[in-house]
């Protein structure tokens, strides 16, 4: 692309792609989400491009990022007719092409059939999962190809940088995003204009700004769709933060595990510099600024500033005592501003839209929208972006469909490892940073795991604690011994050695490990204990005492065995045992040998009569 | 060539390409990872010269961050997702199997080095859960009889060729 020289010229750039552009040509756009891509999508996209230049057609096939809702990938949407239709395989493409691009017909067999009713439905916005949806950061992801600069102009990209650059004066950048009530996305929920401004005024050159996406709370991946999906949406984000702060070189700190990502955003970044929207002079003015992309080593902590300031340094990342500010020293030791990559990626749209618009969605002390990742033990996975203060029963049931196969709820996690499990009696909790905070858990990115009464809280607490013992960098010992402590607390519990005093004892470690951790990794450690000790003591007192798993998880708690009515004497089990100790003859009820049983649930897996009992 | 002086060779030529910048460290130990499949020991001590860094100081960093393995690596790369989605959806018992399929554990590799299995905390995949990714591919809602398939495919991939 020709180097754009003023904003003017950036205006004219985006009226000749708009002019050039017919909204009634036929185009097929396929979602390239990661989850799309595990379904296979790239496969599809290809089929389409091959079966449209067999048919010597003159229509697009655009590879674009991810629509959100993953349960039923690979997504496709005709247009301009906007026809979306789900799970598509390479054998629906021949249909889709002479069918619904050539003659607009639509294939019943492709559409969302909502499970309600049992009726079809033909546009992306009237299905379930979108109806309540605000899409105000992840809407344009389902047009845009992410390694296309033009699509992302066509939408009006990078106009809220050439008007804070030709129209606003720093302060007033500031001032726009702190009376928008901007929190950051990331965890914290610290006000976004507040931690400008005192990087503004700290002492010291160069300032720094810092993209963090470095998603490491498990089972959460909004920040990768967003990095994959609309990078110059993150991208045009931080020259305006860097611009109001005076910053003249930033960096986006990414996941090891997000290759894609990391290519999508070194792409987004060359073609930008190329376009004059980023490196020097940007769009003709005094301003510079330049980005460089991090890959991180696969260390939880790192998501914490100062151990990913370390890390950027090229050392180890571990934290430091927080009474010196980031904003004051920071990277280098000089003033840095952290945000993350969504927390960026809202700042255009505040400069657009203005602040008092975009206060006008969400709750009193939280602003905007939030992308969730609704996954685990839901009928619709995926991620949504909702305005805050929704409620969880609207999330998870208008949303998420439910429960898969008829189950009960019991919780929902939020948070990652520093939050918590919300139960039952809360769902009609509004969804918003100080409302989580209020009943023991957090926003933290954006995570929302989905238990149902066959999710064991013990064993969750304990996968948490393992994880964060894994992850503690180690350089405070209430952090690195007293999880660790706690961990073999849970794990004699699950395996029925737990003691009476055992959950007192885990509430007293958790005191200390809270208080005399350094960072917010071992401040929050205690959180996925206490919270499930808070909400499900009684599970915790039927490991114990009972010497129970009532949800059936915890191995040395629980006996299988076979219910002689369903068991139709198929062999199955017989076949998938590792240990033998399924047995019984061809037509008749099985048995399971309890002593040679390990509780590895190949049997429950291959049996299709469900007539294995778990107790 | 030997391969010592291959190994130092190549390293240097990566530290060159990051212009020997000490900062540089992680991406530097990241790039001869992706060269070697691991970090070799030669490599690392080129490296600690090369940038003036002391080889304790490079040795803290490589065992530091889990992306880094300082032992030789097999062919294929089994990664088990260990994310809460995939927790709560069996992701344990999916590594117990694959586990017994292999005959390793975690961080182990097999002894005709085709497979090493690692375990992951969350590969960001969560609406696929369980999830395995071996190499760069995505294997979405995986079952204990789905680990024998993509197993048994690697495996004659690699007797055919």
């Amino acid at each position: 692309m020709k180097k754009i020289s003023n904003a003017k010229a950036l205006r004219r750039v985006q009226d000749d792609l708009k002019q050039n552009y017919d909204p009634n040509k036929k185009l097929v756009t396929i979602c390239a989400g990661t989850g799309c891509r595990g379904y296979g999508c790239i496969k599809v996209k290809e089929e389409l491009e091959a079966e449209i230049a067999k048919q010597k057609m003159d229509v697009e096939v655009r590879a674009t990022g991810c629509f959100g809702f993953c349960e039923k990938g690979p997504l496709v949407v005709v247009h301009p007719e906007k026809i979306f239709y789900q799970q598509v395989k390479i054998k629906d493409v021949p249909d889709i092409i002479s069918k619904t691009v050539a003659t607009g017909e639509v294939l019943e067999k492709l559409l969302y059939r909502d499970p309600q009713n049992n009726e079809t439905v033909m546009r992306e916005e009237d299905v379930p999962f979108y109806k309540k949806q605000h899409r105000l950061v992840f809407g344009s992801n389902g047009m845009i190809d992410p390694t296309r600069i033009e699509d992302y102009l066509i939408i009006g990209g990078y106009s809220a940088l050439a008007k804070a650059l030709t129209e606003m004066t720093p302060e007033g950048v500031i001032s726009e995003v702190k009376k928008a009530g901007l929190r950051g996305r990331g965890g914290g929920g610290f006000l976004a204009g507040t931690k400008w401004e005192s990087c503004r005024r700290a002492p010291g050159e160069p300032k720094y700004v810092i993209g963090n996406g470095d998603e490491g709370d498990p089972g959460a991946y909004m920040d990768r769709s967003l990095m994959e999906g609309n990078p110059h949406s993150v991208i045009e984000g931080m020259i305006i933060g860097a611009y109001a702060i005076g910053a003249s070189e930033g960096y986006i700190y990414v996941r090891n595990e997000y290759p894609l990502a990391v290519l999508h955003l070194t792409m987004a970044m060359a073609s930008a510099k190329e376009a004059g929207l980023l490196g020097k002079n940007i769009l003709g003015t005094d301003f510079s600024f330049d980005i460089h992309i991090n890959k991180g080593g696969g260390a939880f902590v790192c998501g914490e500033s100062s151990a990913l300031f370390a890390s950027i340094e090229g050392r180890a990342g571990e934290p430091r005592a927080k009474y010196i500010h980031a904003v004051e020293k920071g990277l280098w030791d000089k003033p840095t501003c952290l945000n993350n990559v969504e927390t960026w990626a809202n700042v255009p749209i505040i400069i657009n839209q203005g602040a008092q618009s975009y206060a006008s969605v969400g709750t009193e002390g939280s602003k905007g929208t939030k992308i969730f990742s609704l996954v685990g033990k839901i009928n619709n996975t995926g991620l949504i972006e909702v305005p805050m203060g929704m409620t969880l029963r609207e999330i998870i049931y208008d949303m998420g469909g439910g429960i898969p196969k008829g189950r009960k709820f019991k919780a929902v996690q939020t948070g990652g490892p520093s939050g918590g499990c919300i139960p039952e009696s809360l769902l009609d909790l509004p969804v918003d940073f100080d409302k989580l905070y209020e009943v023991g858990s957090m926003m933290g990115s954006g995570g929302m795991i989905v238990m149902d009464d066959r999710s064991c809280m013990v064993d969750v607490a304990k996968y948490f604690l393992g994880f964060l013992q894994e992850e503690s960098c180690g350089k405070c010992i209430p952090c690195r011994e007293g999880v660790r402590r706690m961990h073999e607390i849970l794990e004699d519990i699950c395996a029925g050695k737990g003691k009476e005093g055992d959950v007192e004892l885990l509430e007293h470690i958790s005191t200390g490990v809270a208080d005399g951790s350094l960072c917010a990794l071992g401040g929050s450690a205690p959180n996925p204990v206490l919270s499930t000790i808070k909400y499900f003591r009684e599970e915790y007192e039927a490991h114990i005492k009972n010497h129970r798993c009532p949800a059936g998880v915890c191995k040395a708690l629980i006996t299988y065995s076979i219910n002689p009515d369903k068991c139709t004497g198929c062999g199955l089990c017989i076949k998938v045992c590792p240990t033998q100790a399924t047995s019984g003859e061809k037509k008749k009820p099985h048995a399971i040998n309890n002593d040679l049983c390990t509780r590895c649930g190949a049997c429950i897996e291959s049996c299709k009569f469900d007539a294995i009992t778990v107790e | 060539m030997s391969k010592v002086s291959d190994t130092k060779l190549k390293t240097k030529q990566i530290v060159k390409k990051h212009r020997g910048d000490k900062s540089a460290l992680i991406a530097v130990l990241q790039d001869i990872q992706e060269a070697f499949n691991y970090l070799p020991k030669d490599a690392l001590t080129v490296t600690g010269k090369a940038l003036g860094i002391p080889i304790s100081r490079v040795y803290e960093v490589a065992t530091f961050y889990n992306a880094f393995s300082l032992k030789p690596r097999g062919e294929h790369i089994v990664k088990i997702c260990m994310g809460t989605a995939c927790h709560v959806r069996g992701a344990s018992a999916i590594q117990d199997k694959m586990e017994r399929t292999l005959c390793i554990k975690p961080g182990e590799t097999t002894a005709d080095k085709k497979f090493s299995l690692e375990t992951v905390n969350c590969v960001g995949a969560c609406a696929l859960g369980p999830v395995v990714v071996i190499d760069t591919e995505y294997h979405g809602q995986v079952t204990m009889a789905k680990v024998d398939k993509i197993i048994g495919k690697l495996k004659e991939g690699a007797q055919q060729s």
